[in-house]
C-alpha cells in the first residue's frame, strides 16, 4: 500500500527529456542569428552584429525553457532550471575573453616573433626590423633586482608575524599588508620617483627606481605566501625539534623553513610573474629608450610592457611594423607569465615534502 | 646518565588559570612512572613542565621547585634549551621530519644544532639509537629514504631513536601509543622497558592497562571539575594503585567506574 | 601575584634572529608611511609653485573630473563583474563536477596572471572594434535611456568598454574569494535543505547566499580597489576628454586619475609633475579606504585574502 502510494507520488512528477534543453539551446542561437541577418539585410547596413544574436538567442532559450519547465514540471523545478542557464551563462562569458586573448595575442604576435626581434634593440629603427633585447634585459633586470629585496625581506616578515608577532604591532602589520596589496601600481612608481627625486634631481629616470617600485607590489604578495606556507607546518614539529633541544631561530631556520620552502617557492614565482607585467610604475621611473642599457643605476631603462605600451602608443610611419612588434611583445610577456605560473605549479607539486 | 626528579609544591599557569597546583613527588630513576587520570586533569600539561617545554606557550609558567639530581630546572640562569637537551620527549603523534631521511631524523637533535660529527661517528650514532629503539632490522636498508615512508609504529620508535640518539638522563612520552594499533604498541611498550635500563622514563598513558603492564611507579591525577586545578591524588607502586589504592577516587578510576 | 616571565636566558641567535624578523615586519609599516609621506611631500610645490597651465582653476577643478572618470569606470566595472563573479563561483562551487571545476578554477585565475597591458592591447584592437556596432545598435534603440545617449563612438573607445575591461580584469580576483566563501558553506546547513526536498537553486538561497553575503560584499570592495587603481588598460582603450559625463558610448569620456597620471607624466616637466603626483595622492588616499573597509569586513568574518 505504501509502497504504490510512493511510486504514484514520484509518477506525478514528470521530467522534461534530457534532449530538449540542449536542442532548444542551439535551436534558438541559429534563429537568432537569421532573424538578425534577415533584418541586417532590409537595412542600409549589412554587418551582423553577434552580441545582439546571442543576446537574444540566449534570452529566447532562457525563457521558452522556463515557460516549458514550469508547464511540465512545476515551478520550482522551472527555477531551479533558469538559474542553472544564468550561472552557466556567467562562466562562458567569463571563458569568451580568455579564449579570445589566447588567440588574437598569438595569431597576431607570430608575425615578429623571429630571431630579430630577440636579438636586435630599436636603436636607430624606423619601420620595420628592429627589436625587443633591450625591453628584455631591463625586465630581467629590474624583475631580478626587486626579487632580491623583496623576498628576505617577505619571508622574514612572514617568519615574524607567523612564529614571533603578538599583540598590537603584529595586528597592525597584518592588516596593512593586506592593505600593502591593495596599492594601485601607479603609486607605487609615483613613490619611487618622489623618493629618488630626493638623490637624482627632478626628471629622474633609472632601473633602479622601477625595482623599488615593483618591490612596494611584491613584498605583500611574497608574505601572504609564506605566510600560508607558514601556518601549514604542523606545530608538532616544531615541538618535536624544541624537545630534543634546539633553539628556537635554529627550529624555524632549519625546520620550518625547509618545510615549508616548496611552498614559499610556488609563491614567489606567482608574484614575479604578476609584477613583471607591471607597465605604469616602470613607465613612470624607469621610462623608455630604443637603446640598450645594462646599466640598472643610469639612465632609462626599456621593459617588456613599456615595450608592448610605447610600440602601440607611438606609432611611426609604417604603423603595421610598430603594431606587430606590440603584439609580438606581448606574446613574449605571455608567454614568460605562463611559463613562470606553469613552474610555480610544478614545484608544488613535485617538491612538497609527502606526510 | 638516569636522573632522580623531584617535584616540590610545583604549581602550573597558564596566564593567571591555575593548571595543576600543588604537586610534590620523586621520580625515580631507571623506572618508568606513568601518569594516569581522567581528560583534562592536567597529566600532560605536568609532564611538560618536566623539560620546560610548556613555555613554548606564551603565558605559561610554573611557580615551586623542580629538581634534576638537585639541581633546579628553573633555577635563574638555566637555559631551557640545554634542559631540554638531557630530558627527551616523545609526543602523541609520531613526529618525524618530513624533510629529512630516517638517518637524518635520527641525528637531527646534533644536525639541527650544526654540531659536527665524521662520517663514522655519524654512522655509529645512527646505528646504536635505531638498536637502541628495535628498529635497526627493519630499516638498515633505508637509511637514506624519508621517515615518513614508515608506518605509524615504526615512525614513533624513530622518534625515540631521535630522542635517546642525543643521550639524555629522561625520557618523556606523552602518550605516544594513541594513535597506534595494538601490534605497534606493544613494540612500544617493550621498548619503554628495556630504555627504563639506561634513563628516567616518565609516560602519560590514558591506557591503565597499559599503565599497569609497563609502570613501576604509577601517579593518579584528577579534577574536582571543569576550571579547576588538576592535582595529585595518589603516587604510589604500581601494584598497590592497582589491587589496593588508599584513595577511593583511584579505586573509583582504575576500576573503571569513571573517567 | 606579580607576573613571573620565565628567566631571562636567551641565546644570541635567538635574539639577533627575533629582531631581524621584527625589523622586516616593521618595514612594512615603514615602507607605506613613507610613501604617504613622500607623496605628500612631491605634491606640496603643485600647489606652492606658480600656476600650473593646465590647472589654471585649481588643484581641484583639475582633479575633480578624473575622480568622477575614475570611480565611474570603476562602479560600471563592478556592476558587471559583481553578478558575473557570483555566478562563475557558484557554477565552479556547486554546478560543476569536482575534478572539472578544478580545471575551471584554474581557466579562470590565469585570467588574473594577464598583464594589464595586454589587455589594453586586446581592448583596442579587439574588443573595441568588435563591441562598436552593439553599440551603435544600443544608441538607436535605447539612445532614450540617458547613459546610452549622445554621439556614439566610431571607434569604441568609449567608457562601456573601459567598465568591460576593468570588469574582466577584476573578476577572477573577485571569483576566486567568492568561490572561497561558498566553499566554506557547512555542508550540514547544504544537506539539511537538501533533505528537505530542495532543488538546487533552493538550497543555495537557503544555504549558501545568506552564508556568503559578507564574503561577496568584501569581494565586490576588493575589485572596486583594483578597478579604480588600473592604469593602462584604460589609457590604451579610453578616448578621453576635459568633461564630467554620463554617456557610456561617446568619444568624450572622463579619463581616471592613473590613466591620466600615465598619460601625461612621462612629457611633464617642472611643477606639473607635482601636479600629477598630487593627484596620485588622491587616488591613493581613495583606494587606501576602500580598501580597509574591504579588509575589515573580511577580516570580521573568516581567513582570506585576495593575495594568494
Amino acid at each position: 500500500m505504501a509502497t504504490s502510494q510512493l511510486q504514484s507520488t514520484f509518477q506525478g512528477t514528470r521530467d522534461l527529456p534530457r534532449w530538449v534543453s540542449p536542442l532548444m539551446l542551439v535551436g534558438f542561437f541559429l534563429t537568432s542569428f537569421f532573424l538578425q541577418s534577415a533584418l541586417a539585410s532590409g537595412a542600409d547596413s549589412v554587418e551582423i552584429n553577434l552580441v545582439p544574436v546571442a543576446v537574444f538567442g540566449l534570452l529566447g532559450y532562457a525563457v521558452t525553457l522556463y515557460v516549458l519547465s514550469r508547464i511540465v514540471e512545476g515551478v520550482r523545478k522551472a527555477t531551479d532550471r533558469l538559474v542553472t542557464t544564468l550561472v552557466s551563462t556567467a562562466f562562458a562569458l567569463a571563458l569568451i575573453p580568455l579564449i579570445s586573448l589566447a588567440y588574437t595575442v598569438v595569431t597576431n604576435g607570430v608575425a615578429r616573433f623571429d630571431m630579430e626581434f630577440f636579438t636586435f634593440s630599436m636603436r636607430n629603427v624606423v619601420g620595420e626590423g628592429g627589436g625587443a633585447l633591450h625591453a628584455i634585459v631591463g625586465t630581467l633586470e629590474i624583475t631580478g633586482i626587486a626579487t632580491l629585496i623583496s623576498v628576505p625581506v617577505g619571508i622574514l616578515a612572514a617568519i615574524y608575524l607567523i612564529e614571533y608577532g603578538r599583540g598590537t604591532i603584529a595586528r597592525l602589520v597584518t592588516f596593512f599588508v593586506d592593505v600593502m596589496t591593495g596599492v594601485p601600481s601607479i603609486v607605487a612608481g609615483l613613490f619611487a620617483y618622489a623618493l629618488f627625486v630626493i638623490f637624482f634631481g627632478p626628471g629622474v629616470r633609472m632601473g633602479l627606481g622601477g625595482a623599488i617600485a615593483l618591490s612596494v607590489l611584491m613584498i605583500p604578495v611574497v608574505i601572504r605566501a609564506t605566510e600560508e606556507m607558514l601556518k601549514i607546518v604542523p606545530n608538532e614539529l616544531r615541538e618535536a625539534a624544541y624537545a630534543l633541544g634546539v633553539p628556537k631561530w635554529l627550529t624555524v631556520l632549519k625546520v620550518v623553513l625547509p618545510t615549508a620552502l616548496a611552498g614559499i617557492a610556488t609563491g614567489v614565482m606567482i608574484a614575479i610573474a604578476r609584477v613583471i607585467g607591471e607597465t605604469a610604475p616602470l613607465l613612470l621611473i624607469a621610462g623608455f629608450t630604443a637603446s640598450m642599457n645594462y646599466n640598472p643605476f643610469d639612465e632609462r631603462m626599456m621593459t617588456l610592457p613599456v615595450f608592448v605600451y610605447t610600440s602601440y602608443a607611438n606609432q611611426g610611419v609604417d604603423m603595421q611594423a610598430y603594431v606587430d612588434r606590440a603584439w609580438a611583445g606581448a606574446l613574449t610577456l605571455m608567454i614568460i607569465v605562463m611559463v613562470l605560473n606553469l613552474v610555480a605549479r610544478l614545484i608544488s607539486k613535485y617538491f612538497s615534502p609527502k606526510g | 646518565m638516569s636522573k632522580r626528579i623531584e617535584l616540590k609544591s610545583l604549581d602550573v599557569y597558564y596566564s593567571s588559570f591555575l593548571a595543576v597546583q600543588d604537586v610534590n613527588m620523586v621520580i625515580e630513576p631507571k623506572a618508568i612512572t606513568a601518569f594516569i587520570g581522567p581528560s583534562g586533569c592536567g597529566k600532560s600539561t605536568l609532564i611538560r613542565t618536566l623539560n620546560r617545554m610548556h613555555e613554548v606557550i606564551p603565558g605559561a609558567r610554573v611557580e615551586g621547585q623542580l629538581l634534576m639530581d638537585g639541581e633546579d630546572v628553573y633555577g635563574p640562569d638555566v637555559d631551557p634549551v640545554r634542559v631540554r637537551r638531557q630530558v627527551g620527549m616523545v609526543f602523541q603523534r609520531p613526529n618525524p621530519f618530513p624533510t629529512m631521511s630516517i638517518k637524518d631524523n635520527v641525528l637531527s637533535g646534533y644536525k639541527l644544532n650544526n654540531s659536527k660529527m665524521s662520517k663514522t661517528e655519524a654512522e655509529e650514532l645512527t646505528e646504536k639509537a635505531l638498536v637502541g629503539a628495535n628498529l635497526w632490522n627493519e630499516v638498515k636498508d633505508r637509511l637514506d629514504k624519508p621517515g615518513s615512508g614508515l608506518s605509524g609504529g615504526q615512525q614513533q620508535r624513530l622518534c625515540i631513536a631521535r630522542a635517546i640518539a642525543v643521550e639524555p638522563d629522561v625520557i618523556l612520552m606523552d602518550e605516544p601509543t594513541s594513535a597506534l594499533d595494538p601490534i605497534s604498541t606493544a613494540a612500544i611498550e617493550d621498548l619503554a622497558v628495556e630504555l627504563k635500563e639506561k634513563f628516567t622514563v616518565v609516560i602519560v598513558t590514558h591506557n591503565m592497562q597499559q599503565a599497569s603492564r609497563i609502570s613501576d611507579m604509577t601517579a593518579f591525577f584528577n579534577i574536582a571539575g571543569t576550571g579547576m586545578p588538576g592535582k595529585l591524588i595518589e603516587y604510589d607502586k604500581t601494584e598497590k594503585i592497582f589491587s589496593n589504592p588508599g584513595q577511593q577516587q583511584t579505586e573509583d578510576y582504575v576500576s573503571g567506574r569513571f573517567g | 601575584m606579580t607576573d613571573v616571565k620565565p628567566k631571562a636566558v636567551r641565546r644570541l641567535g635567538d635574539i639577533v634572529f627575533a629582531n631581524l624578523t621584527f625589523l622586516a615586519g616593521i618595514s612594512i609599516l615603514l615602507t607605506l608611511a613613507t610613501v604617504a609621506a613622500f607623496l605628500f611631500a612631491q605634491s606640496v610645490p603643485a600647489f606652492t609653485g606658480e600656476p600650473i597651465e593646465a590647472a589654471e582653476n585649481g588643484f581641484w577643478a583639475y582633479v575633480f573630473p578624473f575622480i568622477f572618470g575614475t570611480v565611474y569606470a570603476s562602479v560600471i566595472a563592478l556592476a558587471i563583474a559583481t553578478p558575473l563573479a557570483i555566478g562563475i563561483a557558484l557554477y565552479i562551487s556547486h554546478f560543476a563536477n569536482r575534478r572539472f571545476s578544478q580545471i575551471l578554477g584554474y581557466a579562470v585565475d590565469l585570467l588574473a596572471a594577464i598583464p594589464s597591458v595586454v589587455y589594453g592591447l586586446w581592448g583596442i584592437l579587439v574588443l573595441a572594434p568588435f563591441l562598436t556596432p552593439s553599440y551603435r545598435w544600443l544608441n538607436e534603440n535605447l539612445g532614450w535611456v540617458p547613459v546610452f545617449g549622445g554621439q556614439v563612438s566610431a571607434t569604441g573607445r568609449t567608457m562601456l568598454t573601459v567598465g568591460i575591461v576593468l570588469a574582466i580584469m577584476v573578476l577572477p580576483i573577485m571569483a576566486a574569494l567568492i568561490r572561497e566563501v561558498f566553499l566554506q558553506t557547512p555542508r550540514l546547513h547544504e544537506e539539511a535543505a537538501l533533505a528537505l526536498g530542495a532543488t538546487r537553486w533552493e538550497m543555495i538561497k537557503m544555504a549558501v547566499l545568506p552564508f556568503g553575503r559578507p564574503g561577496i560584499i568584501s569581494a565586490a570592495m576588493l575589485g572596486l580597489g583594483r578597478a579604480l587603481g588600473e592604469t593602462m588598460a584604460v589609457a590604451m582603450v579610453l578616448s578621453p576628454a576635459a568633461v564630467i559625463s554620463f554617456d557610456m558610448l561617446t568619444s568624450t569620456n572622463s579619463n581616471t586619475i592613473a590613466a591620466n597620471i600615465a598619460l601625461q607624466f612621462p612629457e611633464a616637466g617642472g611643477n606639473y609633475t607635482n601636479l600629477l603626483i598630487a593627484t596620485g595622492l588622491v587616488l591613493f588616499g581613495i583606494t587606501m579606504v576602500v580598501n580597509m573597509i574591504a579588509r575589515w569586513v573580511i577580516s570580521r568574518r573568516a581567513e582570506f585574502s585576495g593575495a594568494n
